[in-house]
């Protein structure tokens, strides 16, 4: 390895600005496999992690390992340091990102890269230039306003502008076509491959055995090395995912992404000049040498490497003027002085993109020890430094510092892995890039893939989906006769027009009695034969599952720290078998989860009945009437009260699975039904149902039930951050009962210390739903004017007339910002302001639901009141 | 005013017909993938005739345009009756029994062609029966002149055109107990027509052509670019050989009157046509035809009109030259079209338009940098130039209709302007002509495939 580290200190000697060139002399690029050829330097026998790729997710992957002490690192690039995506990468850092996990990369990424080379001596072109987004519509503008305000609130300057401040920040910009804009002065930009080589340096200095290998990591013998450790940060990630013995799915698909060099301007652009992003042209411009840089992500981008192929092809790209027009027209309308500029270079340089724009880290639920960095959809640069810390935390430490959920390759499923359903859905997700993101926004491809067998039906009745790990679900039904604004017209950050729709909906569900198809949701059978089951499961759930047969029980499954891995209810069907239900998105998370904590016995299995089962959700005060008809047995609380799980007929159909729960907190019940049945159960129902009143409902109604109710749902709430404590939630916990479980000695601390946040509902005050914009989530909460947390959800309560937002508040020292312990009195003795896109409204802050809107009691104890919920 | 986009697709659109030949017809495989074809008026009627038709007792497929002069009359006749005398002409002397067999016994009728019509392209019922007659008195005359040699396409094509022609001649001298067939058979011989047809059989490609229509082959290079060969020779005044047969063919003293401001006889720009008695005929025939004739005629003053320095008639022929060409793998269409399109547009952009068209937009040569100095605003020209081409070809289904909308919309970059094809499409009638002659186009897709394993075959 010494070797190695000394010609890479050589090389950039010579040629500081560029990457090495170290294909010209390294003979065994392609002939890994071969035995007879001589590696110019063996491969050591054993490493505590090898790294795959040397790009600047592998370079920064390799830096924080070192400094969280990791000193025996070896890192395989197939071509050269710094090649692949990273060696062509436009260098724009930029923390202007929608998502506020990105975001917060992008922070980490400027603060590590600026103080780069003065850590290692290496220059990296850092240039403090900042960023100007441009609006050309007010809608992008609110858009704006809402990056704006997270940014603000994380102490990170930016400030909305208007036209004219634009013109004087850069001389060039045409701004007759434009609202406002946004300036981030703290952005900047790099020269990528240096980057690279910088990180690369740094962690060779700290880590005593860290090594570089050019060695095509897809032929690489993996038996060559023992270690503990694999990580895949790649452009082939998915084709390497299929290399090993055990197939990895990593949903990732290259697009051709081309942008402009041109040569200097007569007079050359100031190296100060912010870098310009012009969403709605589809471009962003940079300075370059005293020329420009201009690249885009054009409305119809052309996939590449369906079929996988090897790296030599990205060198032999073609430049395609022709695909490159709209964006050079886009540029040219931006910036009309520059027709005289004279071309450099059409640069094509493909980027990795993933099925929800959001990019792809983790563990692989497949092999331990495995794990990924890909998927950087074209901002590798601007996220490769958080990336690469947090990534390093997660191996070292087990977990990341932040919450990574919305980046964790758990998230998806082997359903994601099918070429052609990434092949269409990236040429959605790249333009995506540019396009306005309206709340409540779908994808459109690599859609119908899972459905319930009553979709059709559904679909018939005016059903309009959305769609969740791949699962098609009803947003809401379109009443016969009634015309919606098409799908374009239909994006608005104000009062959508399916307002009305979801109104009647929750009304018929708070009166009368409805249908919501729930089938998506995941659903595993654990049992055994001796009472091996429970005990394994009383160790990973926090609540009590030691209760009589036919129970249900809401309950977290934590980690270490009490943080919700998962939210579920769990059945107890028999003495040794329970029926687990979870969110969607949880099938491939959850079941690692288990697989991981369970104890290996042979007597003790675990089924994922996801499948088997469609699931109907009854709810309404009439629900159990059309239930009792349809069954001919007692349904009245006394012998059906809640939170019960009977198996029982219901028309023809036999072994019908009812849960007196509807996860709304509204009466009525589950109906998991063996998917043969569905017709069936569905018909019986609906004409059953027909002199209660009964209509179909969709997904938007269920969540204004349950905001309004102030149920937390996983995954948009709750977090691996978040534990039972912080959400009013430890009467689910079984603290006093003497039982040792995950999470338990964390929870306790809680209990003793207090909790540092506190999930609270907020009911906007002078908010009108006519005219003002809309809640989404992120909105950040002001506490007497302080920032105190951001909100995690919202809906529009139809029962209080008023927006509710859920969200979590936290008490930071007024001078030194430190995080106190959140108490009751601190919540309640506040005044409250929610900022949607830079406008506040005043908000009234609850901890406890409104019990008036619990009118129907059914049980005195053991109502659905537990502020859960998953969707 | 202008018309809208979807308007001026509905008038470039209203004549347009694509022929597919059927993959397996249970024969042989054709050489011919199909045409496309299309027609745009500026006279009122369209004086320009098509016509396309595959032989059913011989090999091959039929495909010419006609246009018409003084009238519609001779051109209609043409489009209807020369592929008959074309087939026949090629017909087995067997064959040709047992058709005379069947109508002298009153059997039905062997089918001798397929015609592929626009709905738009009729025939005279009124005349048909004429027509058979003077057709069965050809094929009469074919059998009792039984050679026994095989029939050679070159000679067969000149036979047909010179016997329809005589034939037309003929039935005008002859006239016809009906008034209405007696004035249309002098309609038809007093106005004129030129003819391009090609006859396509396996490789063997043969274009008959008499006047001033064009056929063309569309080549691609090795390099994917289009080139452009002539298939046929223009019979007109630019034509030097041609002006060398007329003079040769009549007295040195007419040398001067013989060709006038590029016209015969300074009145007829095709050197070459069908009809036009009034070029062919002697003076005493022409007065005694037009005299005894009905009052249409005799009140009709171009008919009565008598050529200046007409001394020594015929001076015009309906004989067509005969090209024949060899199909290779690199021909990959022909383009059959009157002199309306040859008029707007160099044939190499034909070759071109044509070829990018058939074969999709994605061969149109990429655009490098390279090493030149270019700027942004000239690449940023260039490219919107090209997108607009790319865009024209996606709006037609039709090669010719693709082809029309070029000639009468192009702008001095050669794309389509569609200010311009607005502005020409909404021409009145009476001046529509003034800015553009009527055009059809055929053009005829060859399957490489198939030429090349005829080729490999031979």
């Amino acid at each position: 390895g010494a070797g190695m580290f000394l010609r890479l200190q050589s090389s950039m000697r010579w040629r500081p600005t560029h990457p090495p060139r170290w294909s010209a002399w390294t003979c065994c690029r392609r002939s890994a496999t071969s035995a007879t050829e001589p590696h110019p330097i063996p491969l050591p026998a054993q490493a505590q992690v090898v790294i795959c790729g040397g790009g600047i997710t592998g370079t920064s992957v390799a830096y924080h390992l070192s400094k969280l002490g990791w000193k025996d690192i070896v890192l395989l690039e197939q071509g050269r340091l710094a090649a692949g995506t990273t060696r062509f990468c436009a260098g724009i850092v930029s923390a202007a990102r929608p998502v506020a996990i990105e975001l917060k990369m992008a922070d980490y990424s400027n603060r590590l890269y600026e103080q780069l080379e003065q850590e290692t001596g290496v220059t990296t072109g850092y240039m403090k230039t900042g960023s100007i987004s441009l609006a050309q519509t007010q809608d992008r503008l609110i858009s704006l306003k809402r990056i704006a305000s997270s940014l603000n609130v994380m102490g990170i300057p930016c400030e909305i502008i208007t036209p004219k401040q634009v013109a004087q920040l850069h001389p060039l910009i045409n701004i007759h076509d434009l609202v406002g804009a946004m300036h981030v002065p703290g952005d900047a930009l790099v020269s990528s491959p240096d980057v690279s080589l910088a990180l690369a340096t740094a962690a060779s200095r700290n880590g005593r055995r860290f090594s570089l290998h050019l060695q095509n990591p897809l032929l690489h013998d993996r038996c060559l090395i023992s270690r503990k450790e694999y990580i895949f940060l790649h452009e082939w990630a998915y084709e390497l995912g299929l290399s090993g013995e055990e197939h990895v799915s990593i949903p990732v698909h290259a697009c051709e992404h081309f942008y402009l060099l041109t040569y200097p301007l007569k007079e050359p652009l100031a190296s100060s000049i912010p870098t310009i992003v012009d969403p709605d042209g589809r471009i962003y411009i940079r300075n370059w040498q005293g020329g420009i840089l201009s690249g885009g992500f054009e409305k119809n981008p052309k996939p590449l490497f369906t079929e996988g192929r090897n790296q030599l092809e990205i060198q032999n790209l073609q430049e395609d003027w022709d695909h490159f027009e709209p964006l050079l027209s886009a540029l040219l309308r931006r910036m009309p002085d520059l027709e005289a500029l004279q071309i450099m270079q059409l640069v094509n340089c493909p980027e990795t993109f993933t099925p929800d724009m959001r990019c792809i880290m983790g563990e692989s639920p497949a092999v331990r020890g495995y794990f990924v960095l890909a998927g950087m959809n074209s901002a590798g640069i601007s996220y490769g430094g958080g990336a690469g810390k947090y990534l390093a935390e997660w191996m070292v430490n087990g977990y990341p510092s932040e919450n990574v959920w919305p980046l964790d390759l758990k998230r998806f499923g082997s359903l994601q892995s099918s070429r052609t359903f990434l092949r269409h859905r990236v040429m959605e997700v790249m333009p995506l890039i540019c396009d306005l993101k309206v709340p409540r926004w779908d994808f459109q491809t690599g859609r119908q893939l899972r459905t319930s067998p009553l979709y059709d039906r559904l679909d018939a009745q005016g059903a309009r989906w959305m769609e969740k790990h791949g699962f098609e679900r009803v947003k809401y039904f379109v009443p016969p006769g009634k015309d919606l604004l098409d799908l374009d017209q239909s994006k608005t950050f104000y009062k959508p027009d399916w307002f009305d729709i979801v109104g009647s909906e929750v009304k018929c569900c708070k009166e009368a009695v409805c249908v919501i198809d729930m089938s998506s949701f995941t659903k595993f059978e654990i049992s055994s034969t001796g009472d091996q089951a429970l005990a394994s499961l009383q160790y990973l759930f926090s609540n009590d599952l030691d209760v009589p047969v036919g129970h249900v029980v809401h309950t977290g499954m934590l980690n270490e720290q009490g943080g919700y891995e998962n939210d579920c209810s769990v059945a107890r069907l028999s003495k040794r078998s329970f029926f687990m239900i979870s969110p969607t998105d949880q099938q491939v998370h959850c079941w690692s989860w288990l697989k991981n904590h369970l104890p290996s016995d042979s007597n003790l299995t675990m089924e994922d009945v996801t499948w088997k089962y469609t699931a109907l959700n009854l709810i309404g005060p009439r629900a159990v009437d059309v239930l009792s008809e349809l069954s001919y047995a007692p349904i009245t609380p006394d012998h059906f009260p809640s939170l019960f799980c009977k198996e029982m007929s219901v028309g023809y159909a036999n072994g019908i699975r009812v849960m007196s729960i509807t996860h709304t907190g509204e009466p009525g019940f589950m109906l998991y039904i063996p998917i043969e049945y569905a017709l069936h159960v569905y018909n019986e129902v609906m004409n059953m149902g027909q002199k209660y009143g009964i209509r179909n409902a969709g997904y938007y109604a269920l969540r204004s039930l349950r905001i309004e109710k102030f149920f937390a749902f996983w995954g948009q709430d709750l977090d691996a951050f978040t534990t039972p404590m912080e959400c009013g939630r430890e009467f689910q916990v079984k603290l006093e009962k003497g039982m040792e479980f995950i999470g338990q000695e964390a929870l306790l601390e809680q209990k003793q210390h207090g909790v540092y946040k506190r999930f609270t509902m907020f009911i906007l005050e002078d908010h009108d739903t006519d005219m003002d914009l809309w809640p989404w989530w992120g909105e950040p909460i002001f506490r007497n004017g302080r920032y105190v947390g951001k909100t995690t959800s919202s809906a529009y309560s139809y029962t209080l007339e008023r927006h509710v937002c859920l969200g979590f508040v936290q008490h930071f020292h007024e001078k030194t910002g430190e995080e106190l312990v959140v108490t009751t009195d601190f919540i309640n003795q506040g005044e409250y302001e929610i900022d949607i896109a830079g406008q506040r409204f005043q908000a009234k802050a609850k901890l406890y639901p409104f019990s008036s809107l619990f009118t129907q009691r059914r049980r005195k104890d053991e109502v659905e009141l537990s502020g859960y919920q998953r969707e | 005013f202008y018309l809208t986009p979807p308007q001026v697709n509905s008038i470039l659109k209203a004549n347009e017909y694509s022929f597919k030949v059927p993959e397996f017809d249970g024969k042989n495989v054709s050489s011919v993938l199909g045409f496309d074809s299309n027609q745009l008026p500026a006279n009122a009627p369209i004086e320009d005739r098509r016509s396309a038709a595959t032989c059913l007792q011989t090999r091959g497929m039929l495909l010419g345009v006609f246009d018409g002069h003084a009238g519609c009359a001779c051109a209609q006749a043409v489009s209807e009756r020369l592929f008959y005398y074309i087939a026949v002409s090629l017909l087995p002397h067997e064959t040709l029994l047992e058709i005379e067999n069947a109508v002298e016994s009153g059997r039905a009728l062997l089918p001798i062609l397929q015609w592929h019509k626009h709905p738009n392209d009729y025939f005279s019922k009124e005349a048909s029966k004429l027509y058979f007659n003077s057709l069965r008195t050809y094929w009469q005359e074919l059998i009792d002149l039984n050679s026994g040699e095989t029939t050679d396409v070159k000679e067969a094509l000149i036979n047909a055109f010179k016997r329809l022609d005589n034939d037309i001649s003929l039935e005008a001298q002859v006239g016809d107990p009906n008034s209405f067939l007696n004035y249309l058979v002098l309609r038809v011989a007093f106005s004129g027509a030129t003819a391009c047809v090609a006859h396509v059989d396996g490789v063997d490609l043969h274009v008959a052509n008499t006047g001033d229509s064009r056929a063309m082959l569309g080549v691609q290079e090795e390099d994917g670019s289009w080139s452009a060969v002539n298939l046929s020779y223009d019979h007109n005044a630019q034509n030097e050989h041609e002006v060398e047969r007329v003079k040769m063919e009549h007295p040195k003293s007419e040398e001067k009157s013989l060709v006038k401001q590029d016209r015969l006889l300074g009145l007829l720009m095709p050197f070459r046509a069908f009809g036009d008695v009034k070029f062919k005929w002697s003076i005493e025939l022409q007065k005694r035809v037009v005299e005894s004739g009905p009052d249409q005629l005799n009140d009709n003053e171009y008919t009565k009109f008598i050529p200046p320095n007409y001394h020594t008639p015929p001076y015009l022929t309906a004989e067509p030259e005969v090209i024949h060409h060899k199909l290779r793998p690199q021909d990959k269409f022909l383009v059959l079209a009157t002199d309306g399109l040859w008029e707007t547009m160099h044939r190499q952009d034909v070759a071109r338009i044509v070829g990018e068209y058939l074969t999709g937009v994605h061969h149109q040569q990429p655009i490098a940098v390279g090493g030149y100095k270019v700027t942004l605003g000239q690449m940023h020209g260039l490219l919107t130039e090209r997108r607009a081409r790319i865009s024209s070809v996606f709006e037609d289904q039709n090669a010719a209709t693709h082809l029309i909308r070029h000639a009468v919309g192009n702008n001095e970059f050669g794309a389509v302007d569609h200010e311009r094809l607005s502005k020409m499409l909404s021409l009145p009638e009476e001046l529509a002509r003034m800015y553009r002659d009527d055009i059809t186009i055929i053009v005829v897709q060859f399957n490489s495939h198939v030429v090349g394993a005829c080729q490999s075959e031979q």
